[in-house]
């Protein structure tokens, strides 16, 4: 038995989510004593991508190298993971929780009879029945819940464990599967992403600005903030709905769910559909030039005063520590 | 075209979470429930759909008698037609395995529900229906239009989207901006009290990973405030006190 972890790619690039997953894939089979953790990557992927994988907790990497697999088809990764999974019999599939990740585990978890459970926060328990710690009620509670079936499909959540990093080498082998043409029948006509930034959903530090911005002109400071830390950007639900900012930036309830070391809130109030979306932050900052604003009753540190002074200010003290 | 919209009856989402019965039991107490909103949005744009296509709507819930005002509001809304499977939705297996029964019972070309639930926000019944059925399944679609049988979609992926076609038969979960919520007017309330609304029993009982007791987490300590004049001050705390930078 061993743990296979599927691992993601965007434009030929590892995602950092999926190389968290390989860490707790690695951190599992240290606990179940199963063995060495392989991952399965879809797609092209240059040698040092490949590496990183190893570097991060697997002993090999099975590479399905077919190129129409770049993209993430959602049946067709589901066929081609399935098939490595029953190849080398393993028990338990590792990925990290995303867009394509969910959409691909719920037909993996019923190609491969295999109890899934997604938001996983901590690795399970294992004595007496498997465990589960999951994230539910959007943050606001965790449930125990126990998978009962011998297969498994955990999709885990942003910092579940920290990513390892310590030079190990993995084993790259290449892999061929045979995936129906049926599986390519939906086609992906066109993908747009913002590139060069920090993906929101995957980053360590988010600053988020809400209506007390006043307008999407005075985005600028916001994003010289999240560039001085190597941050993400994102905003509260009003923002994208004038459309200030792009839906894909609106954290909250309906919209993404960030779980980051630290999450920047400037001029957002705090209402309780933001804070569904933040609650799994480790350290919380509110700017806010209301002293009344909810925001502050879940922050760890505030700061309350006038954004326009106090976020230019933040962002040269920053570069002044570094 | 034959249209089944799945939705889920969740606690609003302004409720205190508190659980009773030693941990293992969510406490419904002064509770207000509501359609899941992402499911609200599978259901305004079902509406449309329905409209365009001159077809027929039909909602479905898996849960108990509290259910039904949830479904009569989905009636109210435009639904011609309501199911509830009268069960406990134990888990997305056992919930999938119900809609997918049902779904292929009644012949639906196209499957709508929300992208997830915000109870237990698996995100992963569509899929699992779509694998039962043998239907390509998307999630979470943010634009979906139909021309003849071709499905045109935009699904959200982390920062940007990707564009999709697809044929009919297929499913998909939604989320905003998919349709603007549909708020019933009293033409629909009052329509919605004599449409029919049919129990069914579960046809399968089995689940594969359901949840066995609740935690809340750990109380939040109060803000540390840091004076607007002293910014470096916070800088310091982030390093050295909280050891995020």
């Amino acid at each position: 038995m061993s743990i296979l972890v599927y691992v993601e790619q965007a434009a030929g690039k590892i995602k950092k989510t999926s190389l968290e997953a390989v860490s707790y894939g690695y951190a599992l089979a240290a606990k179940t004593g199963e063995g060495a953790v392989i991952a399965v990557a879809l797609g092209s992927l240059a040698a040092d991508e490949l590496a990183a994988i190893g570097e991060a907790g697997a002993a090999k990497v099975l590479h399905i190298s077919d190129e129409r697999l770049n993209a993430g088809v959602i049946q067709a990764h589901a066929s081609a993971v399935a098939q490595a999974f029953e190849s080398i019999g393993a028990s338990t599939l590792i990925l990290a929780k995303s867009s394509l990740g969910d959409a691909v585990a719920a037909r993996l978890a019923i190609k491969l009879n295999a109890g899934l459970v997604s938001n996983v926060v901590e690795l399970p328990r294992i004595e007496g029945g498997f465990v589960v710690k999951r994230s539910i009620y959007t943050g606001k509670a965790f449930a125990d819940t126990t998978i009962t079936t011998a297969k498994k499909i955990l999709a885990i959540k942003k910092n579940a464990v920290d990513q390892k990093l310590d030079g190990a080498k993995a084993q790259v082998e290449s892999f061929s599967v045979a995936i129906p043409e049926s599986d390519f029948a939906s086609k992906i006509s066109a993908t747009e992403r913002a590139t060069g930034e920090v993906l929101l959903p995957e980053a360590d530090i988010v600053v988020s600005g809400g209506r007390g911005m006043k307008g999407p002109e005075n985005w600028g400071m916001i994003e010289d903030l999240a560039k001085t830390l190597g941050a993400a950007t994102g905003c509260s639900k009003p923002v994208s709905d004038i459309g200030w900012r792009p839906h894909h930036e609106h954290v909250g309830q309906t919209g993404v769910k960030v779980a980051p070391t630290l999450y920047i809130a400037i001029g957002i109030s705090g209402a309780i559909q933001h804070l569904a979306g933040v609650n799994s932050s480790k350290c919380i900052v509110v700017i806010n030039k209301d002293p009344e604003a909810p925001f502050f009753k879940a922050a760890d540190y505030g700061i309350v005063g006038d954004a326009f002074e106090i976020v230019p200010q933040l962002t040269a003290a920053l570069k002044a520590a570094q | 075209m034959k249209i089944l919209v799945c939705i889920t009856h969740v606690p609003d989402t302004t409720s205190k979470i508190q659980f009773t019965a030693n941990n293992t039991k969510f406490d419904s107490t002064g509770v207000q429930f509501i359609i899941g909103p992402y499911d609200d949005y599978a259901m305004a744009r079902a509406v449309e759909l329905r409209d365009q296509t001159g077809g027929t709507l039909t909602a479905l819930n898996v849960g108990e008698a509290e259910s039904d005002p949830t479904l009569r509001k989905a009636l109210a809304i435009g639904a011609d037609d309501a199911i509830r499977v009268n069960s406990f939705p134990k888990d997305s297996f056992f919930v999938a395995q119900q809609i997918a029964h049902f779904a292929k019972a009644g012949g639906y070309e196209l499957i709508l529900m929300g992208r997830e639930s915000i109870d237990f926000n698996g995100g992963m019944v569509h899929g699992m229906v779509g694998e039962l059925l043998g239907m390509p399944s998307f999630s979470p679609v943010m634009k979906l239009e139909l021309e003849g049988t071709t499905v045109k979609m935009a699904r959200e992926i982390e920062g940007g989207k990707e564009h999709l076609e697809a044929q009919l038969p297929l499913i998909a979960g939604c989320q905003e901006p998919i349709a603007e919520w549909k708020i019933p007017n009293m033409r629909g309330i009052m329509s919605a009290r004599t449409k029919p609304l049919v129990v069914v029993e579960p046809v399968i009982q089995e689940t594969q990973a359901e949840a066995s007791s609740y935690q809340l987490p750990p109380a939040k300590g109060s803000v540390k405030l840091v004076d607007k004049d002293q910014v470096s001050e916070l800088v310091r705390l982030l390093k050295n006190e909280a050891k995020v930078l």
